[in-house]
């Protein structure tokens, strides 16, 4: 489904690559977790992946479904089945949290060759899919994230999700400044859309979140590498043991 | 097509049979002088009171000069090259849509401006083939089975001559400014609407069936009166892109809203704003006021999305106790546009209460600038106001400005005002974007979003016309 190779990434006029060669294959209803450091380069993938503009690729290739992902603007991304699951989610002060999401699911169910949904059958799917998520009800008719609390924010983030039913879903550290509760319901939401035809790539610092939602694969990023890949053991290593070993392995490795 | 173009087009036929006009086919030379207006005046066979009025306003002009406060910039204009009456001239009769311009027949597409749909949105029972003529009559015997006057401002003149010199320029008097002495001296044609005491208005009146509204001219004069307890909404305008070829329009509208009467004037104003260089726009210089007296609800809701120039502050006085003002406005600067608008709220009688929403949108090199004045004067006793004026940004060319002017001489009164200043921000256009949502679509959205208060002020069909309009003004504003 995803297949990354040797990708390599800045922050556009800058002078010091981020990702240095990342290489990465996920394939359908897999789960991928990915660790690593402040500063290894986690969220540049994440927004490398989803194509934000102040990112600039210097090398390698990232295919999606057969398809140059480098070569498609972020909204034909998101509409081939790709979704970021925002760090910071921003305020879209003024717009309607149900016209904004029931615009992004139609512009991606156009694209997909299915017919739009009226605001009937849609607020009937959105009430459906709120109650998964455990957001109040009186947030449809909420600018969106304007107000929310930070758990609300995330929230929004796994409902948007749901609702667009994406093929790749990234969470770019989404369980940062949640709650447990906050967290297991993400966690849950994550669950419900991981089948055999979906994949999700976790993007965290912490293995809290991994608890709740198993990953198949754990990777962990450092100086814009992959530089260890396992199970599920490797998460609870790294949180027994720190980041320090790693940075020793990969140092005496290179030396 | 648009409807409004074919009731022009139908008009005209109208002309051509005499139906409606007297007016001879034919212009005076250009430049201004007592005897210019005495043959303007003379070709609309106007009474002498209305003759008098203008000299009085063109004596008057000559003492004044061009006010240059306003911040916007554009070279001097020559009043003497002005041709200041020339008949209404009929419109080329086109045979098919082949023969209209592909720009506005695409912009015509994009605003969505089907003949059907037109309909739908503005509630109109019409064949499928529309027949002018019965949709005048229909129209007209409808409202003067109400006793409700709604004419050309020509027709009024001759046949309302009493309820013209009673209240024209009771509310802009021809000493007012610059750009309204001109207009008193020299306003060619307009609209004339008289709402008697008591009766609500049962339809919304708009200027689509004022259907010798053709050639109005750059002078244009409005006035509408309603008597006690008497309501009315007003449209003017049209989200179809206005071209001319005059570049200085002073317009002068004047309410007057008697005893407990309400007047809700709605515009949607998309004058030719030049093109990508900023070159060729209408300068729009407006004079816009109401006058409320006891009890009276003045309304002011605008979206200006055209015009190279625009200067205009449509205004309340509130004269009676317990009148209501309120302005709500959206003015949209891309390209080399300058807006330099706002209200006046002068707040006279008790218990007055005004409201101020101000909605300005940059892009390009637009410059936006929002002027208002709140007064209230020493009788009005509580009054209130509340004001917000938000500014969003598109790009880093353009700028926001806000002059807000407060004068209170009564210590009851009380006061609030609110102001922002945003950005569409890369992040949020990213967000959008990563949710399948093109850049232009997400900017419209925001900006749909940013001037929601002001939309909901206007009358449906307005309402789902100006987000398209504001979404096409805004097109290719959009790194």
């Amino acid at each position: 489904m995803l297949e990354i190779k040797d990708l390599r990434a800045k922050v556009a006029g800058a002078d010091n690559e981020i990702l240095k060669g990342l290489s990465l294959a996920i394939n359908p209803g897999e789960v991928h977790a990915i660790m690593g450091p402040n500063g290894s380069g986690k969220s540049t993938l994440a927004n490398v992946l989803a194509g934000r503009t102040n990112y600039e690729v210097t090398g390698g290739t990232v295919a999606f479904e057969g398809k140059n992902l480098l070569d498609l603007p972020p909204e034909e991304r998101a509409r081939e089945g790709v979704f970021l699951a925002f760090q910071y989610p921003v305020e879209l002060p003024g717009v309607n949290n149900a016209y904004f999401l029931r615009t992004a699911l139609n512009s991606v169910r156009k694209h997909q060759g299915l017919e739009e949904l009226d605001a009937v059958d849609f607020l009937q799917l959105l009430r459906a899919k709120m109650k998964l998520v455990e957001l109040p009800e009186a947030l449809i008719t909420r600018a969106v994230n304007e107000g929310f609390s930070g758990g609300e924010k995330k929230r929004n983030e796994i409902l948007q999700m749901a609702v667009l039913d994406p093929k790749l879903a990234i969470l770019d550290e989404t369980d940062s400044g949640l709650d447990i509760d906050a967290l297991r319901i993400v966690a849950e939401g994550v669950n419900r859309l991981k089948n055999e035809k979906h994949a999700v790539l976790v993007i965290t610092h912490y293995q809290r979140l991994l608890e709740y939602l198993v990953p198949d694969f754990v990777h962990v990023l450092f100086q814009g590498r992959i530089v260890k890949s396992g199970g599920r053991d490797l998460a609870l290593d790294l949180e027994k043991r720190g980041y320090a070993w790693i940075e020793e392995e990969y140092s005496a490795a290179r030396a | 097509m648009s409807k409004n173009y074919e009731v022009e087009q139908l008009a005209n036929q109208e002309y051509k049979w005499g139906f409606v006009t007297d007016i001879e086919a034919d212009s005076v030379p250009p430049g201004l002088s007592e005897d210019v207006i005495r043959v303007i005046s003379a070709k609309k066979k106007e009474p002498e009171f209305m003759l008098e009025w203008r000299l009085r306003s063109y004596r008057h002009w000559l003492t004044m000069v061009e006010p240059e406060w306003a911040n916007v910039s554009y070279p001097k204009i020559d009043y003497n090259s002005i041709i200041y009456y020339s008949a209404p001239k009929p419109k080329k009769q086109l045979s098919s849509l082949d023969e209209v311009d592909a720009d506005i027949l695409e912009t015509f597409n994009k605003l969505g401006i089907s003949l059907e749909e037109q309909k739908r949105l503005s509630g109109v029972a019409v064949d499928a083939v529309f027949d002018s003529v019965s949709v005048a009559t229909t129209f007209k015997s409808e409202l003067a089975k109400h006793g409700i006057i709604f004419c050309s401002f020509s027709e009024a003149v001759q046949n309302h001559p009493d309820l013209v010199k009673k209240y024209l320029g009771t509310v802009v008097p021809y000493t007012d400014n610059f750009f309204a002495a001109l207009n008193s001296a020299v306003f060619t044609d307009g609209s004339f609407c008289f709402i008697p005491k008591g009766v609500r208005c049962p339809m919304e009146l708009s200027t689509y069936f004022r259907i010798n509204s053709a050639g109005t001219g750059q002078f244009e004069r409005t006035l509408i009166v309603a008597e006690e307890g008497a309501s009315v909404s007003y449209l003017e305008g049209c989200t179809a892109p206005m071209r001319d070829e005059n570049q200085l329009h002073a317009a002068v509208v004047e309410l007057v809203a008697l005893d407990h009467a309400q007047i809700k004037y709605s515009t949607v104003q998309n004058w030719y704003p030049g093109d990508k260089e900023g070159k060729g726009g209408i300068y729009n210089f407006v004079t816009k006021r109401g006058k409320a007296m006891r009890g009276a609800k003045l309304s002011w809701t605008q979206v200006e999305t055209g015009s190279a120039i625009t200067w205009k502050y449509p205004s309340c006085i509130l004269q009676g106790d317990d009148s209501v003002g309120e302005f709500y406005s959206v003015a949209l600067t891309n390209n080399y546009q300058q807006a330099d608008t706002g209200t006046k709220m002068i707040h006279i009688g008790k218990n007055t209460r005004s409201t101020i929403i101000s909605k300005g949108i940059s892009a390009g090199k637009g410059q936006n600038t929002y002027r208002g004045l709140v007064k209230i004067m020493k009788g009005a006793e509580n009054a209130r106001n509340y004001s917000q004026c938000d500014s969003l940004l598109l790009g880093d060319k353009c700028g926001a400005h806000t002059f807000p002017y407060i004068e209170v001489r009564n210590s009851t009164a009380q006061m609030e005002h609110e102001a922002t200043t945003s950005k569409i921000g890369e992040d949020q256009l990213f967000y959008m974007q990563q949710r399948g949502i093109s850049a232009e679509d997400a900017v419209s959205m925001i900006v749909n979003g940013f001037c929601r208060e002001v939309f909901r002020e206007l009358p449906m069909e307005f309402a789902v016309e100006a987000q398209k309009l504001l979404g096409v003004s805004l097109e290719g504003s959009v790194g």
